[in-house]
């Protein structure tokens, strides 16, 4: 009685090793560091240039070591976390614009650990310090771009196949209705729309004496647009993070219509916003002819410029998204512009409303999405302030078409080097193909996240030693074994994060705590199950056996509704709600297994086939 | 320890006395969450928020002229933690430089001021928060509650979403009366106060069904009994290592899991105590008997083949 075969030792040993090799990388603390990558694909990170950067570094008195390059990315390790910033900007400067240079924290696992795949858990941001933001994309304005584009599409297609229509027109942002005389006439446009326009419903009526066809994007066809708006958004904005320079930025779509974009590590938490957050995209549009009749006033960006505004036509001629590469240049007298290139369909629209229109004006509008407060009411009506979208759209270029344009030509008339510089980052970095609004921001300093860091490690050290000082004098022998099954679950839990690849944030640490505390609770049902069978009258080694085997249904009731309620809780929380329940969740299993298998391997090994008079518990 | 010839507890005795204590704090906890609330925090209201550390202690009210000074409408200013560390709360959304023109007007130059965070949660964010919080809450119970009935037996599901409900309401209550403020991080202790409190409740209810299968006496409060004193250890044990981990995370964790630890610690209070008199109670009064638990023999005879 109370023995395991050897394969079983051996399996929980493996386990125990298997843990302990990859909980270790945590106890390495990491370098500050600064990373260097290119602004793009073409620039090569070799030996002179990390030996550029040696040299500025010690020039600037910055103790660093542990340089290398790869090609494509180089780093560099720093003596003192305090200089990180300094160095940065000294690189940066030694380097230049081509490269990107971002702060880092290097991990110090050793190579023999970092060949095995072992890696420290990531911090979260409440513990590296950085920011996190949540961006609303506004969808239905991208569904409306689309119907107001189609209903131009579906005038121009009635008029090649020679149909004569009464209107053609979007209503309510979302039905096009295209009216007709006769019934004729109707069906003729529907073959047409049905040929032409796939993602449309045709819905045919008759109204006082016209003939009449509501067409509305079908549901899949809105799924669609909302998706490519979301993944195109989504490109954008990692392009964007990129041009920052920050190391292991995550942008990631939250839900149906949201953007995650969180940034460790990042301090200069304006910059990051101004460029992030610069919801714009560009328009060209042609200024309108005298008299027209489908024109819109705009003001111009600078407010010197006379006359103040400026009609351009409605019709669009291309968007943002079709720029595929922007350079802040300067030209012959030395004034600042912006070099744009257009990919193909881009040049070739670009091209067709240029060759016709040679002596006419070109203006490049620049739309922003903002959001300001109001007063407005509340359901309960009280006074509040509630958050107004609102788009502003301003004319940045308006200058003469002196010959065809193609896929390359040229903004001119910006005021200075660093607003040249912005517009053609905003360019390059891509258009949003909908309007984002921020509906949640979080900054935490580096001193708060290294002092939760620190509060954690206090936090669970403590808890560690009331609990397993607790268990030594209540069970004495047996709490032993139940103290070292608690520590052999700290170790597999962090390892077992660390494989996972889980975020440690504080409610995670928070859960870590709760869990060494819930932990004992299978160790304290099965020792108290022995202490009642003794009490029985049973002999040791059959107490022994009696408590393990009758409490073990009640462990895994028990273990299994709280699982139940921490996986709830990783589906309904965010952020830091889903920290906390990930690390409940894999706490109650390891729990479970050294509770149950470890301790009974320990009391095996120690009492296991031995004639006991009497048991200490 | 002697555990020889243990005397059974007459928990059951004071079954009406507590019934009356738990409706008593559930009435409290009801009349004081609808009429005073509780303080939401900015993850529920929405709204902006920043932390400052100072060099030395903080005077709130000069804090308060100096940013109404420079523009703020009723800014909020509160200690955090300590007397160098300052909450600062205000309306609306922070545009690109609102932490540097706050700092400004607060620094004066003289003193180093630390940025510790800024938090901005817009207002339908915090509103789908509260929903899928109380959704959350819901299903959880839903679950739970078919779980038990499958695992044991109606009256046993019955009774353990009673105890889940008592003890979440409670703590609710507890945060409203004491005015703590309630965020997202609360908000995970009260789904772990569910459960931990089920934990236990299980463990009870498991002894209960052994024994009326074992023992072979008609009388339920009996039986009930004899299973909560046997249990009774056990439930007092696990309590107290967690409330010394969770006494650790209050002193030592820290401002911003503070009242995640208060919750935990209430609802755990609040959960060893349902464990005992909420569960086995609604049980009893049931009218519980061992032919409830009769034919699901065959289930029970087959967990216990499992390793």
């Amino acid at each position: 009685m109370n023995h395991y075969p050897l394969w079983k030792y051996l399996l929980i040993l493996l386990v125990i090793s298997f843990g302990a090799i990859y909980a270790l990388p945590n106890l390495y603390a990491p370098d500050p560091a600064i990373q260097l990558s290119g602004q793009s694909g073409g620039v090569i990170i070799d030996e002179p240039v990390m030996g550029k950067v040696t040299a500025a570094l010690t020039e600037s008195g910055i103790e660093y070591f542990g340089e290398e390059a790869n090609g494509e990315n180089g780093l560099v390790r720093l003596k003192d976390r305090e200089q990180q910033l300094s160095a940065k900007r000294v690189i940066q400067s030694a380097l230049g614009g081509e490269y990107i240079v971002a702060l880092n924290l290097a991990p110090t696992t050793p190579e023999w650990l970092a060949n095995m795949g072992a890696s420290p858990m990531k911090l979260g941001l409440d513990l590296s310090g950085g920011v996190h933001f949540l961006l609303e994309v506004n969808t239905e304005e991208a569904v409306e771009k689309r119907m107001e584009t189609m209903a131009r599409e579906v005038r121009s297609a009635m008029r090649e196949e020679k149909l004569r229509y009464k209107s053609v027109k979007l209503v309510d942002k979302k039905t096009i209705v295209s009216i007709f005389n006769s019934e004729e006439d109707r069906d003729t446009g529907s073959s047409i729309l049905r040929k032409n326009f796939r993602e449309v419903s045709r819905q045919l009526s008759e109204e006082k004496g016209l003939f009449v066809i509501r067409s509305e994007l079908l549901e899949s066809s809105i799924r669609e647009i909302e998706d490519y708006a979301l993944n195109q958004n989504l490109t954008t904005l990692r392009n964007r993070v990129n041009e920052l320079g920050v190391s292991e930025p995550i942008v990631q779509r939250q839900g149906r219509n949201r953007v995650v974009v969180e940034l460790p590590g990042v301090q200069d938490t304006a910059e990051a916003k101004r460029i992030i957050g610069k919801t714009a995209n560009l328009e060209f549009r042609l200024e309108a002819a005298q008299g027209a009749i489908s024109r819109e006033k705009f003001e111009f960006s600078d407010p010197a410029r006379l006359p103040r505004d400026a009609y351009l036509e409605r019709s669009i001629v291309i968007t943002g998204d079709h720029v595929s590469d922007a350079k802040a240049e300067f030209d012959e007298n030395g004034m600042p512009q912006v070099g744009i290139s257009l990919d193909s369909d881009g040049g070739a629209r670009m091209h067709r409303a240029s060759r016709k229109n040679i002596g006419r004006r070109l203006g490049v509008l620049f739309i922003e999405y903002k959001t300001r407060m109001k007063d407005g009411v509340d359901e309960n009506g009280e006074q509040v302030q509630v958050p107004e979208r609102y788009v502003e759209k301003k004319i940045i270029s308006l200058a003469t078409i002196q010959s065809a344009l193609g896929v390359s030509f040229r903004i001119t008339g910006l005021d200075s080097p660093r607003e040249s510089s912005e517009l053609a980052l905003l360019l390059r970095a891509g258009a949003l193909a909908a309007p984002m609004y921020f509906v949640e921001e979080r900054t935490i300093g580096p001193s708060l996240g290294a002092e939760n860091v620190a509060l954690g490690i206090k936090s669970v050290t403590i808890g560690m030693i009331l609990v397993l000082s607790f268990m030594l004098i209540y069970y004495k022998v047996f709490g032993i074994f139940a103290n070292i099954a608690l520590s052999l679950n700290l170790v597999i839990l962090v390892a077992a994060m660390s494989i996972l690849g889980a975020t440690l944030t504080l409610p995670g640490i928070a859960g870590i705590v709760l869990t060494v505390g819930m932990a004992v609770d299978a160790n304290v049902l099965i020792f108290s199950r022995i202490k009642e069978e003794l009490a029985n009258g049973l002999p040791p080694q059959s107490a022994i056996n009696a408590g393990y085997d009758r409490a073990f249904v009640s462990i895994i009731d028990a273990n299994l509704t709280t699982l139940i309620v921490a996986v709830i809780l990783y589906a309904i929380g965010s952020g830091p709600v889903q920290g906390f329940a990930v690390t409940l969740s894999i706490g109650i299993l390891t729990s479970m297994f050294t509770a149950i298998v470890g301790t009974r391997a320990l009391v095996n090994l120690v009492f296991g086939g031995r004639n006991i008079k009497k048991v200490w518990i | 320890m002697n555990t020889k010839a243990k005397k059974i507890i007459d928990f059951m005795g004071q079954r009406k006395l507590a019934a009356i204590f738990s409706l008593l704090l559930i009435i409290g906890s009801i009349v004081s969450l609808s009429t005073k609330g509780m303080v939401l925090g900015l993850d529920f209201t929405g709204g902006t928020q920043i932390e400052v550390g100072y060099p030395e202690s903080a005077n709130l009210e000069d804090i308060r002229n100096q940013l109404s000074n420079a523009g703020f409408d009723n800014p909020v200013v509160v200690h955090f933690g300590s007397e160098l560390d300052v909450l600062i709360r205000l309306q609306g959304k922070p545009e690109a430089g609102l932490s540097d023109s706050v700092l400004a007007a607060l620094g004066n130059g003289s003193q180093a001021l630390d940025l510790r965070r800024v938090d901005y949660v817009g207002p339908q964010v915090g509103e789908e928060l509260r929903e899928d919080g109380g959704l959350g809450m819901l299903t959880a119970l839903a679950i739970v509650m078919l779980y038990v009935a499958i695992r044991f037996q109606y009256k046993f599901s019955l009774g353990a979403v009673a105890a889940l409900v008592h003890d979440v309401i409670i703590t609710l209550g507890f945060f409203s009366v004491s005015g703590l403020e309630f965020d997202l991080t609360v908000l995970a202790a009260v789904l772990a106060v569910v459960g931990y409190s089920l934990n236990d409740t299980i463990v009870v209810s498991d002894r209960i069904r052994e024994n009326f299968r074992l023992l072979r006496v008609s009388d339920s409060k009996a039986v009930i009994n004899e299973s909560l004193t046997q249990t009774l250890g056990r439930t007092l044990i696990t309590s107290i290592t967690t409330l010394l981990v969770l006494l650790a995370l209050y002193f030592f964790g820290g401002e911003l899991i503070h009242n995640f630890a208060v919750a935990l610690i209430v609802g755990v209070l609040i959960g060893t105590y349902s464990s005992i008199y909420v569960a086995a109670n609604i049980l009893l009064s049931l009218g519980m008997t061992r032919e409830d638990l009769l034919p699901p023999e065959k289930e029970g005879a087959e967990f216990d083949g499992l390793p």
